[in-house]
């Protein structure tokens, strides 16, 4: 994957700095650091409780943090009085249990948030998700409900729903661990697809060979912190015992 | 009896039994609206508004329905406010419905999964617009079946109304038993009428849960 980052060396998009986090007398996060640049697509592996989630939640303001600093798009999300909405404007997530809204079709889904935070007339709203159903391959489910149609068919609409918001940053919280293994592709190729367009992803992932074509970063972490990172090169040659270990039980 | 004189009987029970679905249905549009505002105070970020609604659903749910009439009924002109009938029924039938349904409605609210709260939020909506727009309407669709059947104990409570002179379906009754002196007669087609406007709702109830459940969202 060559580096598609526009200027490597400007200021990082997603900025974590020893970041803890417990959840009562569970440490789940014991001093996450990153840096994510614009255009990078960051991969984060590793065996589930060790906290890949909790960090990206932390980053769109899901969960609280009790030390540390985040920064994400300009906005000190460690801060209580971070600008909530400011924040969301800039950063897309995409939920493991697709979570589009029931009573709602398709395309209402997606114009949703565009008519009622940017007050965006209704016809241009609709032009708008068409335009990104098109871009995932549902056209033609515009006018269905959720239930009709298959897992990842609705997990390419959720995340056709949050990229009508045009986001600066997405967020994937392990998108296709709730697919059967026969949709978790055309999820896949909707991302790879992204990334190819150059958009800035972080997504907690067990999809290995997915996060070895995609990634430009691989971050393997474990109890809570990060314990090996770098580029898909990591996944061939891991320095820790760990990260052996879960690539072994991964295949 | 000749057949007119029963005729004059026969309307004048069912006027009261018009008076009976008026009653219920002020009682639930007024207890309703009270019922959303109880319902949205009950989950508030504000932990000194959900104590006061729940202490307001906890005096209203312990005290008989009667007890409240009264008090509206006499307690309020004592203290120098005149109450009708009418409006005594209708503002305690109303005070009943508020606590129930407001407690009803909460369960319902709450049982919309938390992720579509999350989703919304994370989409930049407001809190009123994740309310309004993404939690309320599936609040709706879960708490129609039991609110159709609460509609039930409305009516039913309505004849309350006839110890404070309130002329509906059982205090009609009651005047027309005092001239006749046929209480088993009365009585009993008093309790068909009930049957007949509780009946269809009990029903209706049923089979809006079973398509309900049929369409359960995965």
């Amino acid at each position: 994957m060559p580096d598609v980052r526009a200027n490597p060396d400007a200021e990082p998009i997603v900025s974590l700095k020893e970041v803890h986090k417990r959840f009562g007398d569970n440490h789940v996060l014991r001093g996450v650091s990153l840096d994510v640049g614009r255009g990078e697509v960051v991969a984060i592996i590793g065996k589930s409780g060790s906290g890949k989630s909790t960090a990206l939640r932390c980053m769109d303001y899901l969960e609280t943090i009790d030390s540390g600093a985040i920064t994400v798009c300009g906005h000190r999300v460690d801060q209580h009085d971070v600008d909530l909405k400011a924040l969301r404007l800039d950063i897309g997530i995409v939920f493991q249990s697709y979570n589009l809204f029931p009573h709602l079709t398709v395309e209402e889904n997606i114009m949703l948030a565009p008519r009622s935070v940017k007050k965006m007339p209704k016809s241009e709203a609709r032009q708008l998700a068409h335009r990104m159903l098109g871009q995932v391959g549902l056209l033609e489910k515009a006018s269905q409900y959720p239930e009709q149609l298959s897992g990842g068919q609705q997990q390419r609409a959720a995340i056709a729903r949050s990229l009508a918001m045009e986001p600066k940053v997405m967020l994937f919280d392990e998108v296709t661990s709730a697919l059967d293994p026969q949709l978790t592709g055309e999820v896949l190729r909707v991302i790879e697809d992204l990334a190819a367009k150059g958009m800035t992803m972080i997504m907690v992932t067990h999809e290995m060979n997915f996060a070895r074509r995609v990634a430009s970063t691989i971050v393997f972490m474990n109890d809570g912190k990060i314990w090996e990172q770098g580029d898909a090169s990591i996944l061939n040659n891991p320095q820790t015992e760990a990260l052996q270990d879960f690539l072994r039980n991964e295949l | 009896m000749n057949a007119s004189f029963a005729m004059g009987y026969l309307t004048f029970l069912l006027q009261g039994a018009l008076w009976t679905v008026g009653l219920s249905v002020i009682a639930l549009l007024w207890g309703g609206a009270s019922a959303l505002v109880v319902a949205l105070c009950r989950i508030s970020p504000l932990r000194s508004l959900r104590v006061a609604t729940a202490l307001y659903i906890q005096l209203v749910q312990g005290t008989p329905v009667l007890v409240i009439i009264f008090l509206i009924y006499f307690g309020l002109p004592s203290l120098g406010w005149s109450v009708s009938p009418l409006l005594a029924a209708s503002l305690s039938l109303s005070i009943y419905v508020s606590a129930y349904l407001g407690e009803s409605w909460r369960a319902s609210i709450q049982s919309v999964p938390r992720a579509q709260w999350e989703t919304a939020e994370c989409l930049a909506l407001s809190r009123l617009q994740r309310m309004s727009k993404v939690i309320l309407p599936q609040a709706v669709r879960i708490a129609t079946p039991p609110t159709v059947g609460f509609m039930v104990q409305i009516i039913k409570n309505t004849s309350l109304a006839s110890i404070v002179g309130f002329i509906e379906l059982v205090r009609a009754g009651q005047i027309i038993n005092n001239t006749i002196f046929q209480p088993f007669l009365i009585y009993l087609l008093i309790a068909i009428l009930y049957f007949g406007m509780c009946y269809p709702l009990s029903i209706l109830s049923r089979r809006l849960e079973i398509r309900g459940s049929d369409k359960a969202y995965a």
